[in-house]
C-alpha cells in the first residue's frame, strides 16, 4: 500500500478497451492524475485496451469513423475524409501528424503516462479471456499487470466510488 | 528555508500535475513549492489538487503567460 493511503481514501476503477493513441490519452491521464490526488486507482484491461499493455507500443490512429476529427494543418482545421483512410499510408501519416502535434503541444507521451501510473502503484490487471482471444501472453506485456476475470473487476468496482467505462 | 522551483512550462495537462506531486512527494513537512506552468487549466487543476491532497496553496498568480503556484507539503 503506498505510504500515504488512509482510511478514507477514495478509489477508482476503469474498464479500458480501446487501443488507439488518442483512445490511450483519457484512460492514463485519469489514472495518473487521480492517483496524483490521493485515489486507489484500478486499470482494467480487455480487448483492444490490452494492446496499451505490451511492452513496445506501436500505438496508431485512424481516419476511419472519425468524423470529429478536424486536424489543426496549415492554420485551419482539416476535416480527414473517412475514404482517404483506404489509401495507403494516410493512416500511417495522421499518426505520425498526430504524435507530432502531441510532441509540440508539450502533451506527455503515452509511454511516460503508462511509466507514471506504473510508479504510483496504479493496479493494472489484463482480462484473462481477450488475452486468450488475441493469444497475447503476459510475457508480451510490460512488468506489473496481473491477469483476472470479470468477477475480479465487478469486486473492485463494488469498492470504489468512481468506475468508469473508457 | 528556500522555496524549491519546478518549471513544467510548455507542458500540458497532467504533466504539470504529476510532475508537482513527484517533486512535493520528497520535501519534507512544511517547504513550499513553486510551480511555473503556461497550461491555462493548471489554474483550476492545482486549486483542486490542493484541495484532495490537503497541501496548501499559498499563492495562484500570473504574469504575462506564466501562471506561478506557490505549494506547501502538508504532513
Amino acid at each position: 500500500m503506498p505510504d500515504d493511503v488512509k482510511v478514507n481514501t477514495k478509489r477508482m476503477s476503469m474498464i479500458v478497451t480501446k487501443g488507439t493513441l488518442d483512445w490511450a490519452y483519457p484512460p492514463f491521464i485519469l489514472a495518473t492524475t487521480a492517483a496524483a490526488m490521493g485515489l486507489d486507482v484500478t486499470m482494467f484491461f480487455t480487448f483492444y485496451g490490452l494492446t496499451l499493455l505490451k511492452k513496445k507500443l506501436d500505438l496508431e490512429i485512424s481516419t476511419l469513423g472519425n468524423p470529429a476529427m478536424k486536424m489543426p494543418m496549415m492554420g485551419v482545421h482539416m476535416v480527414m475524409p473517412n475514404l482517404m483512410s483506404a489509401m495507403p499510408g494516410v493512416d500511417a501519416m495522421a499518426t505520425t501528424m498526430m504524435k507530432n502535434l502531441i510532441k509540440r503541444k508539450g502533451v506527455a507521451s503515452i509511454e511516460e503516462l503508462r511509466a507514471a501510473a506504473v510508479e504510483a502503484d496504479v493496479k493494472m490487471i489484463a482480462c484473462q479471456m481477450t488475452m486468450d482471444l488475441f493469444e497475447y501472453t503476459m510475457a508480451d506485456m510490460i512488468e506489473g499487470p496481473v491477469v483476472g476475470g470479470a468477477a475480479t473487476y465487478i469486486e473492485t468496482a463494488t469498492k470504489s466510488d468512481i468506475n468508469l467505462f473508457i | 528555508m528556500a522555496t524549491q522551483v519546478l518549471d513544467v512550462k510548455g507542458l500540458n495537462c497532467p504533466l504539470p500535475i504529476l510532475r508537482a506531486k513527484k517533486a512535493l512527494k520528497d520535501m519534507p513537512t512544511g517547504a513550499t513549492l513553486q510551480v511555473l506552468a503556461t497550461d491555462p487549466g493548471a489554474v483550476k487543476d492545482f486549486e483542486a489538487f490542493c484541495r484532495a491532497t490537503g497541501n496548501a496553496l499559498l499563492e495562484s498568480t500570473v504574469e504575462g503567460k506564466v501562471y506561478s503556484f506557490v505549494i506547501k507539503r502538508a504532513g
